[in-house]
């Protein structure tokens, strides 16, 4: 039937493709890990570090240790002969084993440290700091040795270089403390990391579920503020909660609906639309909290509290437990978000139709799918996201609204969107790095580092710009993101 | 290899029914298609006026016409992507209405478009399943059911392909055969298969031929779009000529090509163009192992040398995109990473500005016109000076002269017959042959040292390419060296001197006029001149193993031999042969 079977033209297997040689990634390591090693290694001090695994105040729970212990254990073991199993079927495992692997064996470590009653863990800078150095070095090394073979790192190499990076810089951070032995509570550290994470995933979600479906959602900041001034108001009318999330979410779909209509109706330019919305809704929410809320903040702007529900035992399982366990109502449905959308675009009907919106509308649409149906329900949808990722800034963060609240983080959800390229779980990851780098420059402020803080809040951006230049893979947004589909 | 496999019949049950559409189950296994005073209009323009037109069964029902005849707009009505203004559809001689292109799919009828309708970043499986998507509770996707489709159909047809491959991977030949499966997947009974061959290689079209006719077998209808005599009359049972909107008139597929080309344009054409003998003479022009790379790194030219005399043409062949683009763009100066040289009357161009480039009298027409040939919302005077605005006599210290600009565009509207309603009117708003003229007319009316052209008469009607090609040919007569790159082949047969051949960026050999399109064909899939020859001479029909297919119709040749009829696309269904540079010799 083809020639290539018959005839001895077989192009395709007998021309040698030139390589692709790409040297961005080995440049941007080999900067990161000479940074890395000049900082972490040679100016190291001689200090120790000291990490708190519980969070002050608490007793350690050997119950909860234990507990994490077995299951670390089972899933660890489960996962290992799962990857054994396939890999010796000549298949290779799915690509999610090897990371749950990972994280199963970091968990069962932390729970024997929890098991053997170990509070404190107190690190050597310049040890820490110089193994972390050539752990760098060495993958940024390999790197530079496969570049101009054509081949590129494997994401385990990568994943090794990023642990070095941060454990060596966290290391050498904290032990430029003012104290002796500095001292930081890494649970409180990452509790707290989690916690200023969460508006930043709602965010990104949203940006995630409209940018998938080919609209470009820069509105997503107004769509926080809003989000965070209706709940004020709904949960203060209402006296509930409840109603306040509800309200938060009706609010971000409004945002989204004007965003929605203009750009998919109208055809106006999806960014200018988006960024127009962001001023309109500061403007907006100033307006109605210095006329309304000013004058009247214990009927309109005295929201209930939306405390953290505590999960026995598993919350206090060391570092993970706070988590995943002791979060807020709007905590829990962050992770149930993330994990929702994230099955709903790659394993449903839906996300297959929403996906294929996004990278070729025509080729959806002669096959029966709703263009700009799809695209405007999704961009409601992703408003609504936000509103909620919004209700926090009020019901959680702080018990009232106040002018601009939202401070720039819609803005920071869409670089953890990009850096999470455009998956959810990728966006999730992304955002946590960035509360997490928020919530450090706050911690380290207060042991008094050698770092002015304003340095340690542009770090998270300039991983961003590194990782987006394509230390991370190419980072490739939907094909249509942005351009109007018009039929015919 | 395939065999002749039973009319599909039977395998209408083995097509398991979506969930989401049981009226599959129910329809019946062929159908008769009619389209009955089918008008559309676009605003004031007409694009189909009261077309007729019925599709019988196993049938393959060619659409023969220019480009803007109206062709597609005909199938995306039938298709339910446009709604008629007037007319209706009769599928089995009851009137229908598609009010999506989902109904036209319910109804059995499928489409493969001119430019697929393929997800790259999805795999085969999940762009098969997109819209008619086999599920699991609430929703979840059940690939595997797509993916036991796709190989069932595969193994039926001898397509090939893997459901886990990502689309963009794939060359475009089996994207094309995905796009069918597509169709199948969904039952489709009437197949519309937009100018199928446009991206293929002349191999490739063999190997779609063989598919047509097995499609054809198992009584599926077809219907094929295309401009292109050749095919058209190799493959149809039934002909019909569009022209304009209108149907002009059915043919059979023995009918004279100059029949059906004076049918498609409605006037006499002459298809053969007589072109005296090429006198070479100085060589002016020479490129020494020019070299383009990507960004990337990847090698789009890869180390190309020839040399172009004045006085000849040398035409590039190529499937699209194996650095025809890049090669001649380098050497007007548009690319940065080019290493090697080019050198013109002994200057180098390499590495100068694209000013200095069209300063040494290179005149270049790009092969995407609305991007790169002309300012859209320019008029059509001023694109016509586009290159000479600055300089006199269309300027003056820094003003312009409008009144020698209309001098120029009237001349130039004459000589090319531009059609447009005035000289200043934007240049958008002209139809696609005549942005063509605009371009060419401009490249052509200063002293030239050396003519590019990239694709010089794409989506130009018959007759205007008639005119193009003697304008080229004069150019040459002029004593210019000429360079054309085109994708058609016979383009490509009609004008070469010399061709030369790029596969995958590097130079497959350079051979002269005549060289049979079998040849020709196996060069642009990769083999070197002296490999292709060889095979070509040893085996008729080249690939010719895999003739003798089924469905292959078998057609005698001037040669006595029995060739498959994909192979005597190459040799005698048009008036001139192979020998056409030799004509006059």
């Amino acid at each position: 039937m083809s020639t290539a079977t018959t005839a001895p033209v077989a192009p395709e297997e007998a021309q040698s493709v030139a390589p692709i040689v790409s040297w961005t990634a080995p440049i941007g390591l080999g900067i990161l890990a000479v940074l890395g090693t000049i900082t972490f290694g040679v100016f190291s001090g001689t200090k120790n570090a000291a990490f708190g695994l519980v969070d002050t105040g608490r007793e350690a729970s050997a119950l909860a240790a234990w507990l994490a212990f077995a299951v670390a254990l089972v899933a660890a073991a489960w996962l290992g002969y799962t990857w054994y199993r396939e890999s010796r079927a000549g298949g290779s495992a799915a690509r999610w084993v090897p990371p749950a692997l990972a994280a199963a064996v970091v968990v069962f470590l932390l729970a024997i440290l929890g098991v053997a009653g170990v509070t404190v863990i107190t690190l050597s800078a310049p040890v820490i700091g110089w193994l972390a150095s050539i752990a760098m070095l060495a993958v940024a090394g390999w790197s530079v040795w496969l570049a101009p073979r054509g081949r590129k790192l494997p994401r385990w190499a990568v994943a090794v270089f990023a642990v070095a990076f941060l454990v060596g810089f966290l290391v050498w951070i904290v032990a430029g403390g003012r104290d002796a032995t500095p001292y930081i509570s890494l649970a409180g550290l990452l509790a707290g990391a989690v916690t200023l994470a969460v508006p930043l995933v709602f965010g990104s979600l949203s940006g995630v579920l409209c940018e998938r479906s080919g609209i470009v959602n820069i509105a997503i900041e107004g769509q926080l503020l809003m989000g965070a001034f209706s709940a004020a108001v709904g949960a203060t009318v209402t006296g509930s909660v409840y109603a306040g999330l509800i309200a938060a979410a009706v609010a971000g779909a409004l945002v989204s609906l004007v965003l929605a209509v203009v750009s998919i109706k109208y055809l106006v330019n999806q960014i200018i639309v988006g960024v127009v919305l962001n001023v309109l809704v500061v403007g907006l929410t100033n307006f109605l909290f210095s006329t309304l809320l000013t004058a009247n903040p214990d009927g309109l702007n005295k929201p209930p509290h939306l405390g953290s529900i505590e999960i026995p035992v598993l919350a206090d399982v060391p570092l993970i437990g706070p988590i995943l366990f002791r979060q807020s109502l709007v905590g829990y449905l962050m992770y149930v978000a993330v994990i929702v959308v994230y099955v709903g675009l790659f394993h449903t009907r839906w996300g297959l139709r929403v996906r294929a919106v996004g990278e070729h509308p025509q080729a959806a649409d002669t096959l029966g799918v709703n263009v700009n149906r799809t695209r405007f329900w999704n961009t409601i949808l992703g408003g609504a996201v936000a509103g909620i990722g919004g209700s926090f800034f009020t019901l959680v963060a702080v018990d009232a609204f106040s002018k601009e609240m939202s401070a720039g983080r819609g803005y920071i959800a869409l670089a953890a969107l990009i850096f999470g390229r455009w998956n959810p779980i990728g966006a999730f990851l992304a955002s946590l790095l960035f509360g997490f780098a928020d919530n450090l420059q706050s911690v380290i402020t207060i042991i008094g580092s050698p770092v002015p803080s304003q340095f340690m809040a542009m770090l998270p951006y300039v991983v961003t710009v590194f990782a987006v230049a394509g230390l991370v893979g190419r980072s490739r947004p939907p094909a249509m993101e942005g351009i109007p589909y018009v039929k015919g | 290899m395939p065999t002749r496999r039973p009319p599909a019949g039977a395998d209408g049950a083995g097509l398991a029914p979506s969930p989401d559409q049981p009226s599959y189950r129910d329809r019946i296994l062929t159908v008769k298609l009619e389209l009955r005073g089918i008008t559309k209009r676009f605003g004031s323009l007409v694009a189909n006026d009261h077309i007729d037109l019925v599709v019988e069964d196993s049938q393959v029902h060619c659409l023969l016409g220019e480009n803007g005849a109206g062709k597609s707009t005909l199938m995306n009505v039938l298709y339910g992507l446009y709604e008629p203004s007037a007319g209706e559809i009769l599928v089995d001689d009851k009137p229908v209405v598609f009010r999506g292109p989902s109904d036209a799919m319910a109804a059995g009828i499928g489409m493969v478009h001119q430019h697929f309708m393929l997800v790259p970043v999805f795999t085969v499986a999940e762009n098969v399943a997109l819209g008619a998507e086999s599920t699991k509770a609430a929703g979840f996707l059940d690939l595997d059911t797509t993916r036991a489709r796709i190989r069932e159909i595969s193994k039926r047809y001898g397509f090939d392909v893997d459901p886990d491959a990502l689309v963009e991977d794939l060359p475009v030949g089996v994207q094309q055969r995905v796009e069918i499966i597509k169709a199948l997947v969904r039952n489709a009974k009437v197949l519309i298969l937009d100018e199928p061959t446009a991206v293929l290689t002349p191999q490739e079209t063999d190997e779609l031929l063989d598919i047509i006719a097995e499609l054809k077998a198992s009584g599926t209808s077809i219907i094929f779009i295309s401009h292109k005599l050749r095919e058209v009359k190799a493959v149809a049972d039934v002909i019909t000529v569009i022209r304009r909107g209108k149907v002009v008139g059915d043919a059979p597929p023995s009918a004279a090509p100059a029949e059906l080309a004076s049918m498609m344009v409605g006037r006499p054409v002459s298809l053969s163009l007589d072109k005296a003998a090429a006198q070479p003479r100085e060589t002016t022009f020479s490129v020494r192992e020019l070299t383009v790379a990507a960004p990337s790194g990847q090698k789009l030219v890869d180390g190309v040398t020839f040399d172009i005399a004045q006085g000849e043409i040398l035409a590039v062949a190529g499937v699209q995109g194996n650095g025809q683009t890049e090669l001649t763009e380098a050497v007007l100066g548009l690319h940065r990473h080019a290493t090697g040289s080019v050198t013109l009357d002994g200057k180098e161009l390499l590495g100068r500005p694209v000013k200095e480039v069209l300063g040494a009298g290179v005149g270049f027409v790009p092969e995407d016109r609305t991007h790169d040939g002309l300012v859209g919302a320019f008029t059509v005077a001023e694109n016509l000076v586009l290159d000479l605005y600055d300089r006199a006599p269309f300027a003056r210290g820094l003003g312009m002269r409008p009144a020698r600009v209309a001098a120029q565009a009237a001349e130039k509207i004459a000589e090319f017959d531009i059609r447009t309603p005035s000289a200043d009117v934007p240049a958008s708003t002209l139809s696609g042959g005549n942005q063509q003229k605009v371009v060419m007319a401009r490249e052509l009316s200063r002293p030239l040292r050396l003519f590019i052209a990239s694709q010089p008469t794409r989506g130009v009607d018959v007759g205007s390419i008639e005119f193009l090609h003697r304008r080229i040919i004069a150019e040459r007569d002029h004593g210019t060296p000429v360079m054309i790159v085109s994708t058609e082949l016979d383009e490509i047969m009609e004008l070469a001197d010399r061709i030369a051949v790029l596969y995958r960026g590097r130079l497959m050999g350079i051979v002269p006029g005549g060289t049979p399109r079998d040849t020709l064909g196996l060069m642009m899939a990769g083999m070197t001149a002296e490999e292709a020859a060889v095979h070509a001479g040893a085996a008729p029909g080249a690939a010719d193993a895999a003739a003798a297919g089924p469905g292959a119709v078998a057609e005698n040749t001037d040669d006595g031999g029995t060739r498959r009829v994909a192979s005597s696309f190459g040799a005698d269904v048009e008036p001139q042969d192979g020998s056409t540079g030799e004509n006059h010799d």
